[in-house]
């Protein structure tokens, strides 16, 4: 598949810094990828985000996207690229109308009208097609003040993609929002992926939402120290377990010695699911067991592994 | 095609500075209690207790130099704040748009110059509300040379802000910038005759051209012309040219420099 972004040893060092705050990372993103950058705070990850958005250069590196070369054609660049920033970016004494028009405007769509009914009918008619999709019908031509957080966020991705970019940055883009206004975000985010194939480039505190992305790639001190798909970089932890407990837990724990099973007691009773998957397990104890459970790793216990031994190694 | 692209964008961005003007009710009304202190206050009081010794009308005096220093400093602290603003809102967005830098730069001027002139409208009202003696002549034609003074104090704030780094917060750095030029550039008191210090220092504060050349056209043939007004409109409009281009070619390369290379 073709590559939407292209990253190589990429650097950047702040003026005054002794050190790099990028250190040198590479990666490519596919197009209509779903990629997530994870990493500690200070690990690269805005200075990264910047780069790639053109609001900072780089110190060294090649950066491409959309086939672009960044230090070329700049302006190429951004009209490739959708931005969803950490801090909000809507004006908040204007009309949601307004916020997307000077939007499109400046992406060269549409010639600037100071009125709503100046545009043009086809303009007119994709506002009303992203009002429904916001249900924001009512409240379209009022100051978005009065707009709840997560109702915001999706309007400025409504917005973001009004000049159908190829790739979508979103840095922490649900930090803020309910659990419910994050997951109506999200639904509306693969709805968008599905419909207009866009590559998403997604970073975020909340290792939930990298689960389902296509890879991941952690950074941290400025190098990529893990990168793959989320299933890939769970497998780096043996964390795969059976926890199981009984009313006679002596009784449990010997049936478990004679049979030769390996076992854990810390609490409960942990079964490594190296040698035997859980069905084995189960199938040769006959003490009667009143806990059961198997436990997968999640993408954040492998992240906390992953950074934690990265940090180890930084001391040694 | 390229040049229509930018000045769509230019247009824009100006217009939608002056959008959030006029929907901020407290900034409107800042625009007047600033008036209102300085012609009303001081300058009506400096006129009953010095008004016939200067030889001229001091209230009207006070009232033509704040045209001045309004489009002046207005349109200086509105590009100023665009350090604050691309932090937050839409400003981010300006920065990551497919338009030059130079339009963003222009488009902050052209809209913060449309902000100074409506605040400039509100000065004449309140200016009519308490009977400055104005002569309205004089007044109209001064209306096209408006836009001069707000230029300069556009390519002013282009040149203070590509020298402020992110940390320096602009509330801590405009009193140090303008409020000197306040006094410096003769709002409130004639500075045709100064001890050496203070002329020079007068003579560097690009206010005090903005201030000297909305007097100029303002009493251009009257008989006080010559007690108040420093350079003739000609030599001013000169002066404020050349500023003008160095500030804004010098400030603009900056801006955009230091911009990326952080």
């Amino acid at each position: 598949m073709a590559k939407v972004i292209e990253v190589k040893n990429l650097k950047k060092r702040y003026k005054k810094a002794d050190k790099n705050a990028v250190d040198g990372i590479s990666f490519s993103i596919s197009e209509g990828e779903f990629f997530s950058f994870l990493g500690p705070n200070g690990a690269g990850k805005t200075t990264t985000i910047s780069i790639l958005t053109t609001t900072l250069a780089k110190t060294s590196g090649e950066v491409k996207i959309g086939g672009f070369d960044m230090d070329r054609e700049p302006n190429k660049v951004r009209g490739h690229i959708g931005v969803i920033f950490q801090n909000p970016s809507l004006d908040l004494n204007l009309t949601a109308e307004e916020n997307i028009r000077f939007h499109a405007v400046l992406y060269g769509l549409y010639t600037f009208r100071p009125a709503f009914s100046m545009m043009p009918d086809s303009y007119k008619k994709r506002v009303y097609e992203l009002a429904e999709i916001l249900t924001i019908e009512k409240d379209l031509f009022r100051p978005i003040k009065t707009f709840s957080g997560g109702m915001k966020r999706k309007l400025e991705i409504v917005r973001s993609l009004i000049h159908k970019p190829k790739v979508l940055f979103l840095d922490e883009p649900t930090s803020g929002l309910d659990p419910i206004s994050r997951k109506s975000l999200w639904d509306y985010l693969q709805q968008v992926r599905k419909e207009q194939n866009t590559t998403i480039f997604l970073t975020t505190h909340y290792l939930d939402e990298a689960e389902g992305t296509d890879h991941v790639a952690i950074v941290n001190n400025g190098k990529i120290i893990s990168y793959g798909t989320p299933e890939k970089i769970k497998q780096t932890l043996v964390e795969n377990y059976l926890l199981i407990d009984s009313p006679d837990r002596n009784k449990l724990k010997k049936e478990l010695q004679e049979k030769k099973i390996k076992f854990l007691e810390n609490g409960q009773i942990k079964v490594p699911l190296t040698k035997f998957k859980a069905q084995e397990v189960i199938k040769k104890i006959d003490t009667e067991l009143s806990v059961m459970q198997i436990h997968a790793p999640t993408l954040e216990e492998a992240y906390v592994e992953i950074i934690a031994n990265s940090m180890e190694k930084d001391k040694s | 095609m390229r040049l229509k692209k930018e000045i769509n964008a230019i247009i824009t961005i100006g217009s939608r500075d002056f959008i959030k003007f006029i929907r901020d009710r407290f900034r409107i009304l800042a625009t007047f209690i600033f008036p209102m202190i300085f012609i009303g206050i001081l300058g009506g009081s400096l006129q009953s207790n010095l008004g016939k010794s200067v030889g001229f009308n001091f209230l009207t005096f006070v009232f033509i130099g704040s045209i001045g220093q309004t489009l002046f400093q207005s349109t200086a602290s509105g590009i100023i704040s665009l350090v604050r603003d691309r932090e937050e809102d839409f400003a981010q967005e300006m920065f990551v748009a497919p338009v030059s830098r130079f339009s963003i730069v222009l488009g902050k001027i052209f809209g913060e110059s449309m902000v100074a002139l409506a605040q400039v409208v509100g000065i004449i009202l309140f200016g009519l509300i308490i009977q400055v003696p104005i002569d309205w002549g004089h007044m109209a034609r001064l209306i096209p040379f408006m836009i001069i003074p707000c230029l300069l104090g556009g390519a002013f704030g282009v040149l203070v802000l590509a020298n402020l780094g992110s940390q320096v917060s602009v509330q801590q750095i405009f009193p140090f910038i303008i409020f000197p030029q306040f006094f410096l550039s003769g709002v409130f008191a004639p500075i045709k005759d100064l001890p050496p210090v203070l002329l020079v220092l007068s003579r560097i504060a690009p206010m005090t051209y903005s201030v000297d050349f909305i007097r100029s056209i303002y009493y251009y043939g009257t008989p006080e012309y010559s007690k108040i007004v420093l350079f003739n409109p000609a030599t001013g409009l000169l002066i404020i040219s050349v500023i003008f281009t160095v500030f804004l070619s010098l400030g603009t390369f900056l801006f955009v420099r230091n911009e990326r290379e952080r």
